[in-house]
């Protein structure tokens, strides 16, 4: 066999192993409800949570807690996923500045102790400028 | 007044561009038609180049009437509107410009015009390749200017012409329909993250290397069309090193923009809209590799083709991702959708298919060798190496298309919903730490290869004494960083050493080249130089991304939940106004809130700002000074650079230093907190500060407490001791214009803080009969004074305090070991770059070459 053919196989086999790796690393979108069942299942990977912030008729934002003065780096709130179940947020980092305005939240993490920790949140805002930000850059 | 004029021109000048490249485009195809070219009639090359120049100078007419638009703040146009506003200064103005889709697609439609002209001109001396090559040209071209040709058809769009009026483009908007040709005063202005000097040069760079790829594509596709499969690579090589040098230049710079301007903590975060760039850049540079090995050895002209046609349409799949709005909630970074998704595809789909079926149906023809490669050849580890290059770009590839997938199974019925991966940086760092390794020891080993004589005695004699150097080298710095903590890290994880020993002998192997080319030909060196910069640009990398340090770590004790107490990093500390907090080595105290004047260097404190009507424009309370020198008096009228920019004094002190950063932040309305970091540079390390939270705007006052008093009275207000010293008439009163029969009063005070003594001026005026209060804040102390009465016949004075929480603000500090590294190894391998397309371009009319270069690559690993 000449050596270009071997190379060909082994480089065939790192690109399927890439792929095997990526697949292996993709995260989901899913529901709390399945969060949920995977902290019971002992899985602690990290999943994508798509939902809305929990408000009062009136359009208050409910059970949002940041505290800045006691600890700048806890900031819990509830969201709401597209099954309208309701859950609590733990977050370990500064709240977002224009959290309240966002119309959608993602967040990234897993369920420990009946709560979720993000570890990312990724807002939707309403304003044009968060949709093309950082246009330029190509 | 509405002027329609300038848009209809502009409109007119789109349409003529698209129409001369499709003229252009047809008359080089009838031009290079073999009957043609065999019979020496230059009649079609004569049209065609008359139709490409007409193109250009449209382009030009294009880019004249949009920039007269922005300049001329007529924001009857939703473009200027929507990316510009009255304050920006010209140089933003040109920012301004590619901020939006269509004036992006414009720059990148302008560059193509360059190069265009460029092989017009230049290539005279092969006459051969201008018509195959232009063709390709001018067809690129028909796609690009339809994006903004601004057709609407029925239901169908082509393109998104950047020339729309506001009452066009906003048919809902109540004030249209009350008034059509109402004009906006101002406009909304430009993205604040993109007022940078970076962003006025990094999208022309970026996009002139997008421009440059199409060169070495048209001619692979020449070679292939017109079946010169081998004489291509020759003018196509020195067009291959300029793509990739201004490419890499580009995404650096973006790179550069992202550490000082977000504050996501580093200059890679693994975002599509980076890796869109960061993969053709990989496979442009491999094909780089295959081709030079072809022009030593003859082999590799297949794997030439391949990877120059990849990098082209890489491009184009990259201009997909940003663009077509695919990306969704992946990236914070794309561009505004405009529809053109469906445009962007076709784009993207008529190339991919014309090229790889052409290459398919030429596949036999490309000539082949049967010869084996030895293992103590060059090309074969050329050839490794430009494999590593596109596998790294592969992993990149697969992993950043992960919503493309989901769009395209949902195309087909089926729900998908995978997602990014949750810990991108662990993600990516898992391959690309590896094949920065591997390019790195491949560097060295093919270089040694390359320019000693191939056989084992004579490499292994080359390799000695950079391998001993390198070991020796690693030896020492990993004792000393351990046992001696002679550094600011701890070399001893063991694939950081790994990536260690690797970079440091591409260094030393390529710097014992250049000492060897020394005595013979320097110019040759171009490859060995963009090596070093290369394994430099990895060390740094390995440095301040390995070895980041967060020494901002909340040590207060104060937690709000103990929760998960031990896993959770908590990086940011909350620092009150003038209250120290030590910090790693440093005492860190922030002073206060500044901000940006014109013609004062540095900044000025806002307590020395007196707020008017105009936001862009301040009294003086007290002498504006920088140094020593005095630039403004009291009373005088200031102008401020951007009234949104806060500048949030924080000072560092230890026993070896000490320096004042000024991070900033912007309370935008539609974008909240922007913040940008402040970086200390020093020689071994970057401190990189910035603000995560900002205390609230509005105060919440205490209740107002009241104090009589006569002249020298001592009071304690709020645990400060403050002195009454007495008051005076003044003839002024910062923002109220007095008349004659108003009267001004104001008390002096001095309050001794804990840091310094503050003075204090409440002012009590009658005007107009009426009594008016202008009360003064200290915000260092949180007091709030308000001069309230005079009893004239006991010369006795009341005085009103109100208490607020005191100023604060959140922050992150992180040291970056070896920062400056990364940017000395970009630097260099540019130099490189340059150093090999001079000498392959005055190579392009001599005979076969017996040299080349090989293996420059940059790997970038998520801060």
């Amino acid at each position: 066999m000449k050596k270009s053919h071997i190379i060909g196989i082994i480089v065939i086999a790192l690109a399927i192993g890439i792929i095997m790796s990526t697949a292996g690393d993709a995260s989901t979108y899913v529901s709390f409800g399945e969060a949920i069942e995977r902290a019971q299942d002992g899985d602690d990977t990290k999943v994508h949570v798509v939902g809305r912030l929990k408000k009062d008729p009136q359009g208050h934002i409910v059970g949002m807690q940041y505290d800045p003065l006691v600890d700048p780096n806890y900031f819990t709130f509830t969201l709401v996923d597209t099954n309208r179940y309701e859950q609590r947020v733990v977050y370990y980092q500064p709240k977002p500045q224009d959290f309240e305005r966002s119309e959608q939240v993602v967040i990234t993490g897993n369920i420990q102790n009946n709560v979720f920790v993000a570890d990312k949140i990724l807002l939707k805002c309403p304003s044009k400028y968060v949709e093309k930000e950082v246009t330029a850059s190509l | 007044m509405i002027n329609t004029l300038i848009g209809d021109l502009g409109h007119v000048s789109v349409i003529i561009a698209f129409v001369a490249a499709i003229v252009a485009s047809y008359a080089y195809f009838m031009a290079s038609r073999p009957a043609v070219e065999a019979s020496a009639d230059t009649s079609w090359r004569t049209m065609a180049r008359a139709a490409f120049y007409v193109h250009g100078a449209a382009v030009v007419a294009i880019i004249f009437f949009l920039f007269n638009i922005i300049y001329e703040h007529r924001y009857e146009y939703h473009y200027a509107w929507s990316h510009s506003s009255n304050h920006l200064p010209v140089y933003y103005m040109i920012s301004c410009f590619w901020e939006g889709q269509e004036g992006s697609f414009l720059l990148w439609v302008f560059w193509h015009v360059a190069l265009g002209i460029a092989l017009i001109k230049f290539g005279k001396k092969n006459k051969t390749w201008e018509a195959p090559v232009m063709a390709t040209f001018s067809f690129v071209q028909i796609f690009l200017t339809s994006m903004i040709l601004g057709v609407v058809i029925g239901d169908f769009k082509l393109g998104s012409s950047p020339f729309i009026l506001m009452r066009d483009a906003m048919t809902d908007a109540p004030v249209f329909k009350m008034d059509p040709n109402f004009v906006p005063k101002d406009g909304t202005g430009l993205n604040p993250l993109l007022q940078n000097y970076w962003m006025v040069i990094h999208p022309p760079t970026l996009f002139l290397g997008f421009a440059a790829t199409l060169v070495p594509f048209a001619f692979a596709i020449a070679g292939l069309w017109k079946g010169k499969f081998t004489e291509w690579v020759k003018p196509a090589l020195p067009w291959s090193h300029f793509a990739a040098v201004v490419l890499g230049i580009g995404i650096m710079m973006g790179a550069y923009w992202a550490y000082e301007t977000l504050n996501f903590g580093g200059y890679w975060n693994w975002d599509p809209v980076e890796n869109a760039v960061y993969i053709p850049w990989l496979v442009l540079v491999g094909a780089i590799h295959t081709m030079i090995a072809y022009k030593r050895s003859k082999q590799g002209l297949s794997a030439s083709f391949i990877l120059v046609i990849a990098s082209f349409l890489l491009i184009l799949y990259a201009t997909f991702l940003t663009r077509s709005g695919i990306l969704g909630n992946a990236s914070v970074h794309s561009f505004t959708d405009l529809g053109l998704s469906g445009q962007l595809f076709t784009y993207l789909a008529a190339f991919t298919v014309l090229a790889i079926a052409l290459l398919v149906y030429r596949w036999k023809q490309i000539p082949s060798t049967e010869k084996e490669l030895t293992t103590y050849s060059a090309e074969f580890w050329v050839f490794i190496g430009a494999a590593v290059l596109c596998l790294a770009g592969f992993q990149v590839l697969a992993t950043t298309s992960i919503p493309v997938y989901n769009s395209f199974l949902g195309f087909i019925g089926i729900e998908s919903n995978a997602a990014l991966p949750a810990d991108q940086i662990a993600h990516y760092t898992k391959f690309q730490l590896w094949a920065g390794i591997a390019i790195a020891i491949l560097s060295g080993v093919g270089q040694l290869l390359w320019w000693k004589k191939a056989n084992k005695t004579s490499f292994k004699d080359a390799i000695t004494v950079p391998l001993m150097l390198t070991l020796l080298i690693t030896s020492l710095v990993i004792i000393l960083s351990n046992k001696f903590d002679v550094f600011s890290f701890k070399l001893d994880n063991p694939v950081y050493i790994t990536l260690f020993i690797a970079a440091l002998f591409a260094v030393l192997a390529n710097l014992s080249i250049i000492f060897g080319l020394l005595q013979k030909k320097v110019s040759l060196s171009g490859g060995a130089v963009a090596h070093i910069g290369v394994a430099l640009m990895l060390l740094g990398i390995l440095f301040s991304s390995g070895y980041s340090n967060i020494i901002s770590q909340n040590n207060s004790g104060l937690l709000y939940s103990r929760e998960f107490p031990d896993e959770i990093n908590r990086d940011n500390v909350l620092l009150w106004r003038n209250t120290p907090v030590e910090m790693g080595k440093y005492q860190v105290s922030y002073h206060g809130r500044f901000q940006e004047v014109k013609g004062v260097p540095g900044y000025v404190n806002q307590e020395l700002l007196f707020p008017t009507d105009d936001p862009y424009k301040a009294i003086a309370r007290g002498a504006i000074k920088a140094g020593d020198k005095v630039y403004h008096e009291t009373g005088d009228t200031l102008e401020l650079h951007s009234p949104e920019n806060i500048y949030y004094e924080v000072s560092y002190e230890s026993l070896d230093d000490s320096f004042v950063l000024y991070p900033r932040a912007q309370t935008n309305p539609n974008m909240g907190l922007l913040a940008s970091p402040d970086i200390e540079h020093f020689f071994t390390k970057d401190l990189y500060t910035h603000v995560s939270s900002i205390a609230p705007e509005e105060k919440e006052w205490g209740e107002l407490k009241e104090y009589e008093v006569a002249a020298g009275d001592t009071i304690i207000l709020n645990d400060y001791v403050a002195v009454f010293n007495g008051i005076e008439r003044i003839s002024q009163v910062p923002g109220v214009q007095l008349k004659a029969g108003d009267v001004a009063v104001q008390a002096d005070m001095k309050i001794m803080g804990e840091r310094k003594n503050y003075h204090a001026h409440p002012v009590l005026m009658i005007k107009d009969g009426m009594m008016g209060l202008l009360p003064e804040t200290i915000e260092d102390l949180g007091l709030r004074i308000t001069f309230m009465h005079i009893d004239t016949e006991k010369s006795r004075f009341k005085i009103g305090i109100n208490a607020t929480q005191k100023d604060w603000i959140i922050l992150k500090a992180i040291e970056k070991p070896f920062v400056n590294i990364l940017w000395i190894g970009t630097i260099i391998m540019s130099v490189g770059f340059v150093m090999a397309i001079v000498r392959r371009n005055k190579e392009g009319g001599k005979g076969s070459d017996q040299k080349g270069k090989s293996i420059p690559r940059r790997k970038v690993q998520a801060a």
